[in-house]
């Protein structure tokens, strides 16, 4: 059964290539909150500070919170990019991340050749791959420029391309930025089904949204993020309700 | 639309789910480091992929393609060939063939080395965003790299087709020297590329005692040009050993067990580094690049 624990989870961001020794320390001085020095007299920022959280099977979580309040530094700890400093954290079940889409396209390479890529990318077996080539064909509706390079595609285009392949998944743990929830509006309402059947299908979502909108729709839970901590933790029409 | 992955997601589900645990008090570097490598290995089909597009968009629009990889070998070569044969006042004949598989050699190992330098930095966008084994690069890097040695080492037959030199049944000996080539690359890649993400200048370093490395190692010069004993200690140096394994079999039928054991030596040290290394930093990476 799909589920995400994480006890005292904490994310630090190094930043090695700060130049001068004055700008440290004006940057320390204007947010004393977030940067600080630590113990090996580096400079980090404290992305994600001690959160301690549990998602079971069936909850569907936002993320909601400020530019930079650690959303998207989190999604990606979950996915498994990043490895917490400190804390624990355990995910049950197979995750699927819609963070970025185009991560890992080649923009020389054709749209069928992108399409391979990405099967490689996700480890899938030859049959796998090619369901996903034919199912991310039908939707993306690209006809013959499925064979010529991703760079003379149109915006919408890529982006069509990128949401079908993204979203050829069956995941239990579905972690989603908002990126996935805009786009022009023809495409969003073909966009939508698709969507929504990922969402219904995965066991637990974990989306990041600025949008409240989108957050009362599809989410049952919300925790609000400020400064990488956790200020509020409870059932979507109680949290926003602040706002 | 999605009903042909259906089946698989039930088995997934059927089956045991996959758990994945970080404790950051107990890290278990060394199992995961293992595991790393065992989950980059099983998946060198997207290294091949990936390796295979990078030569292919570096030729995009070119005409000959990689092909001017091997045309400007050997025009350095023909060129570099007449003039050193001249000031070492060597017959051609015997110079050239010589030169020819040092450079070539040596070509292998100074792209690779700069290449492994980028490697780890130039996937960035991938590793920030999927949790890919970073393995996966540095197989990415030795499969690029073959594949530019390729184009470069039909050059070799070439030369000693035109220069009737037969290396015999011992040039078979190239295969483990060449094996050997793609196991440093392997460690230069990993170790190269995390120092590099790490550490900025280190690939301006790199890229500077290669360049004294070129001259002090027996590339354009041959070793006879030392004094007698003088000699034993080229071993010493890790860039001739290891170029031995195959200009040896190519050139003096079989290279001599001193330098096969220094060989081996110089890649069981690099290979150690390099895994200590990269089970004490492998989760710092994400960070780094």
């Amino acid at each position: 059964m799909a589920r995400i624990l994480a006890e005292g989870l904490s994310i630090e961001f190094p930043l090695y290539h700060l130049g001068a020794r004055s700008l440290k320390k004006r940057l320390l001085a204007a947010t004393p909150l977030r940067l600080r020095t630590d113990n090996a007299n580096r400079i980090v920022v404290a992305a994600l500070r001690n959160l301690s959280f549990e998602i079971t099977r069936g909850e569907r979580v936002a993320l909601v919170g400020h530019n930079g309040a650690g959303k998207t530094t989190l999604l990606r700890t979950l996915a498994g990019v990043y490895e917490p400093v400190s804390g624990r954290l355990t995910v049950e079940g197979a995750i699927g991340s819609l963070i970025d889409p185009t991560a890992g396209m080649d923009l020389e390479a054709t749209g069928r050749e992108n399409i391979v890529l990405r099967a490689l990318y996700r480890g899938l077996s030859d049959a796998e791959a090619d369901a996903l080539a034919e199912d991310v064909a039908a939707f993306a509706g690209l006809g013959d420029f499925l064979d010529v390079p991703v760079r003379t595609y149109s915006a919408g285009m890529t982006v069509r391309l990128a949401f079908a392949m993204a979203t050829a998944m069956t995941p239990q743990v579905l972690l989603m930025d908002e990126w996935f929830l805009a786009g022009d509006a023809e495409f969003m309402a073909k966009a939508e089904e698709r969507l929504s059947r990922l969402v219904s299908d995965a066991e637990i979502l974990v989306l990041a949204t600025h949008d409240m909108a989108v957050a009362r729709r599809w989410c049952t839970r919300a925790i609000r993020l400020d400064s990488g901590r956790i200020v509020a933790d409870g059932p979507v029409a109680e949290i926003l309700a602040a706002d | 639309m999605l009903a042909p992955l259906a089946p698989n997601r039930a088995e997934a589900s059927a089956a045991t789910i996959p758990v994945r645990h970080f404790d950051a008090a107990a890290p278990r570097r060394l199992a995961r480091a293992l595991a790393d490598l065992g989950e980059g290995l099983r998946r060198w089909r997207l290294a091949a992929a990936l390796a295979r597009l990078d030569i292919r968009n570096r030729y995009r629009g070119s005409v000959l393609g990689p092909i001017w990889l091997t045309l400007s070998t050997a025009v350095m070569l023909g060129a570099l060939g007449y003039l050193y044969s001249m000031l070492f006042q060597l017959p051609v004949g015997e110079y050239l063939p010589w030169l020819g598989v040092s450079l070539i050699l040596w070509n292998v190992i100074a792209v690779s080395v700069g290449d492994a330098c980028a490697c780890l930095t130039a996937a960035e966008a991938v590793i920030r965003q999927l949790p890919l084994p970073h393995t996966v690069h540095a197989l990415r890097c030795v499969m690029r790299n073959a594949l530019v040695a390729a184009h470069n080492l039909p050059l070799i037959a070439v030369v000693f087709l035109l220069f009737g030199v037969s290396p015999g049944w011992s040039a078979l000996l190239i295969l483990p020297g060449l094996g050997l080539f793609a196991l440093n690359v392997f460690a230069a890649s990993l170790l190269l590329g995390m120092l590099c993400a790490r550490f900025r200048d280190i690939g301006p370093i790199v890229t500077s005692i290669m360049q004294i490395a070129f001259f002090v190692t027996p590339v354009i010069w041959k070793p006879e040009l030392l004094r007698p004993e003088s000699r034993p200690w080229l071993p010493l140096n890790p860039f001739y050993a290891l170029m031995e394994t195959v200009r040896g079999p190519l050139l003096e039928g079989g290279g001599s067990p001193w330098i096969w054991a220094a060989a081996l030596f110089w890649t069981a040290v690099h290979c150690g580094v390099c895994f200590a290394f990269f089970v004490r930093f492998r989760g710092r990476v994400a960070f780094w690049v």
